[in-house]
């Protein structure tokens, strides 16, 4: 019974964690139609940023992690107003190409920066090691996940649901031009929007660096999940990825414990089940545009 | 490059005034080694160690030997084994070199094997470490490892030294399963048991599941083989899972504790126990002396990697003085099986049989020296031969 409850708590802060990192996409994909396969290289800004400023310059962690958000936003903001804003209005083939140009430079470049050695994050003594409840181990760190992005849902919900930036978003996405007619500021809505997707990549690189490592391959390697969470979760919502994020992660994590033989399958046989039952994924909209 | 440059020059010259025939003369003057690594990719930091060592060498021994100036015309593969054959070919073809060296994986090693064969030169394998690569071409040469001369040596000291029971966890690829195959056989034959046996996919390195059905499984220890770079992620997990305070020990081959990432690990990593080739802590006067040229030339320490690069391209200085500069692709592997020397791992041969490396093999435990972490060796296994060959 507790290694079951052990185990649902790991999946649920796997779950969780791809979900932080997955979400920035779920906004560009779904709500501005863009595909943005450059996603996982935000994320490794934050992360390295964030080791940068902990392990180099002796910031606490949690002071960092602010800070990954922002800077990677403020990257994010920088090459949409430069780059990401021509191709808006360009076939999905042309994103998808231009934007794994620059996953591959942004490799290349924390390659030649930073080096192809792994980098691990320093963290504080008080989130290193497990707690027992009841005989269920509690890893911190893993706890901290879950309240951070717990909090970080509810937040980006209510903000989508119940604000005036919510609402001019959800109309800039349904009908740009009508929304335009009406006063919104289209490109400001849509750069905002897509810098704080990039905020939220930043922030979940920092966060995974413990539990997923940090390399300059790591735009590459999660790549992968990033869609599958997306897919599956459909791109319409936030509460679809996040839906989607939870099952991926605890059916994962459970897959790895029970039979280990399997290894990554179980993920890729859950989304192709949830695929065939549901083609645009868990909560999409039938042809979206 | 520069030389190729200037010799170019001088063919041109040469040409000019008339004295076409003096050019090819010149250009034998060279030998040239092509080096395959992989310099980007997972596996880059094989390619930079190696590269680094056989650079310090040269550097302390000069870049002429029997006469003849050592050329290297390096190559990046990324560890991918199509790339690895393309650059094999345009070296031989087109640069015509005397040797091919490198070879950060066994995949990449395999693919440049055949044309070593056709082609009749050797093929200095520096990094990759399946028992199969020697005896997939009569022009491969070993100077780095086979993961059965660690594997076997801690299934043999583990079942001796009160472990009986051991939970095994290796990445599941062809070296992960050779470490897995040599040390169960020797662990069990020795009266061991496996009580858990988990394959992790290379691409997904959170270690959570599977380290919590290890700790279930309650064993004395665990034998991990996971590639270099991910040994960090392993250590980190096992101790915030409090296996180790689970009183759940780490053995392995080195790899799981490669001295170029051991300082990053924190303090879970202390007393682990594994069987290598080499430690940085190694305790020769050759090795110090190494230790400390290699930190000040590239800042930080060597590897298993640099050592077995510093002793490839020791092995093609060797081979050429005894042949006298001769580059004939026959004569140079004849030239180095048998070769003896000391490496800064120790004493090492080249087996003439094989043509694989025989070495001590090394049992460490993690200790702190002077703040730092090293693998300090206390019990050795002498003039190991690779034992995963098959049998004739």
């Amino acid at each position: 019974m507790t290694a079951i409850l052990t185990n649902l708590f790991d999946g649920v802060a796997y779950g969780m964690l791809l979900f932080v990192l997955a979400c920035g996409l779920a906004v560009t994909l779904g709500l501005m139609n863009f595909v943005n396969l450059a996603h996982g290289a935000f994320a490794m800004a934050g992360g390295y940023i964030c080791m940068v400023l902990v392990n180099r310059m002796g910031w606490p962690f949690f002071a960092a992690l602010p800070l990954a958000f922002v800077s990677a936003a403020a990257i994010g903001i920088a090459l949409e107003r430069t780059l990401y804003r021509h191709l808006y209005a360009r076939s999905h083939l042309d994103q998808v190409l231009f934007t794994i140009g620059l996953t591959f430079m942004s490799v290349a470049a924390v390659d030649y920066i930073q080096g192809s050695s792994r980098v691990f994050i320093d963290l504080p003594a008080a989130l290193q090691g497990q707690f027992d409840v009841f005989g269920v181990g509690i890893g911190r760190y893993r706890l901290m996940i879950i309240v951070i992005c717990g909090l970080l849902t509810i937040g980006l919900q209510l903000v989508l649901a119940k604000t005036r930036f919510g609402s001019r978003l959800r109309a800039a996405v349904d009908d740009p031009r009508a929304a335009s007619g009406l006063g919104i500021n289209v490109p400001q809505v849509f750069a905002f929007t897509f810098a704080f997707g990039c905020g939220l990549a930043g922030l979940g690189g920092a966060l995974s660096a413990e539990i997923l490592g940090l390399d300059p391959y790591f735009p590459l390697k999660f790549m992968i999940y990033f869609l599958i969470v997306v897919t599956v979760g459909g791109s319409s919502s936030i509460t679809g990825p996040f839906l989607a994020s939870l099952l991926l992660g605890i059916g994962d994590v459970a897959g790895k414990y029970y039979v280990p033989k399997m290894g990554p399958f179980v993920i890729y046989t859950m989304m192709i089940v949830i695929l065939i039952w549901r083609p645009n994924g868990l909560f999409g909209r039938t042809a979206a545009r | 490059m520069f030389v190729r440059k200037q010799l170019s020059w001088a063919a041109a010259v040469a040409a000019i005034s008339g004295l076409a025939a003096v050019a090819p003369a010149k250009a034998q003057d060279a030998v040239k080694i092509g080096l395959i690594l992989p310099m980007t990719g997972g596996q880059a930091s094989t390619g930079k160690q190696i590269e680094n060592a056989i650079k310090l060498y040269m550097q302390q021994k000069g870049d002429t030997v029997a006469g003849k100036k050592v050329e290297i015309i390096l190559k990046d593969d990324a560890a991918i084994p199509d790339k690895t054959k393309t650059a094999a070919q345009e070296l031989i073809v087109n640069d015509k070199v005397n040797f091919i060296a490198g070879f950060g994986v066994t995949p990449a090693a395999l693919a440049a094997a055949p044309l070593a064969t056709q082609a009749k030169i050797p093929e200095v394998v520096m990094a990759a470490g399946t028992s199969i690569i020697t005896e997939r071409s009569p022009y491969i040469v070993r100077t780095s490892f086979t993961l059965a001369q660690s594997s076997t040596i801690i299934g043999d000291w583990a079942v001796k030294n009160g472990i009986k029971k051991v939970a095994t966890l290796t990445s599941d690829y062809a070296p992960g399963n050779d470490a897995l195959n040599f040390f169960k056989q020797h662990f069990t034959a020795g009266g061991g048991e496996v009580v858990e046996e988990v394959k992790t996919p290379l691409a997904n390195p959170d270690f959570a599941p599977f380290l919590q059905r290890m700790k279930d499984a309650k064993p004395d220890a665990i034998f991990v083989f996971v590639p270099a770079g991910q040994g960090g992620n392993f250590m980190k997990q096992y101790a915030e899972r409090g296996l180790d305070k689970a009183g759940i020990k780490v053995i392995g081959p080195g790899d799981v504790t490669d001295d170029d990432l051991l300082n990053n690990m924190g303090d879970a990593v202390l007393g682990t126990v594994t069987a290598h080739l080499y430690s940085a802590a190694h305790p020769s006067q050759m090795n110090k002396d190494f230790v400390a040229a290699y930190k000040k030339a590239f800042g930080n320490r060597p590897g298993f990697m640099a050592v077995g690069g510093y002793d490839g391209i020791h092995l093609i200085y060797e081979a050429l003085k005894k042949t006298g500069g001769d580059t004939n692709g026959d004569k140079l592997i004849e030239a180095m099986k048998g070769q003896k020397w000391e490496s800064p791992r120790g004493p090492i041969s080249i087996d003439p049989e094989t043509r694989d490396i025989v070495q001590n093999i090394y049992i460490r435990k993690v200790e702190k020296v002077d703040g730092e972490l090293y693998n300090v060796e206390f019990a050795t296994f002498e003039a190991v031969k690779d034992l995963g060959k098959t049998k004739k």
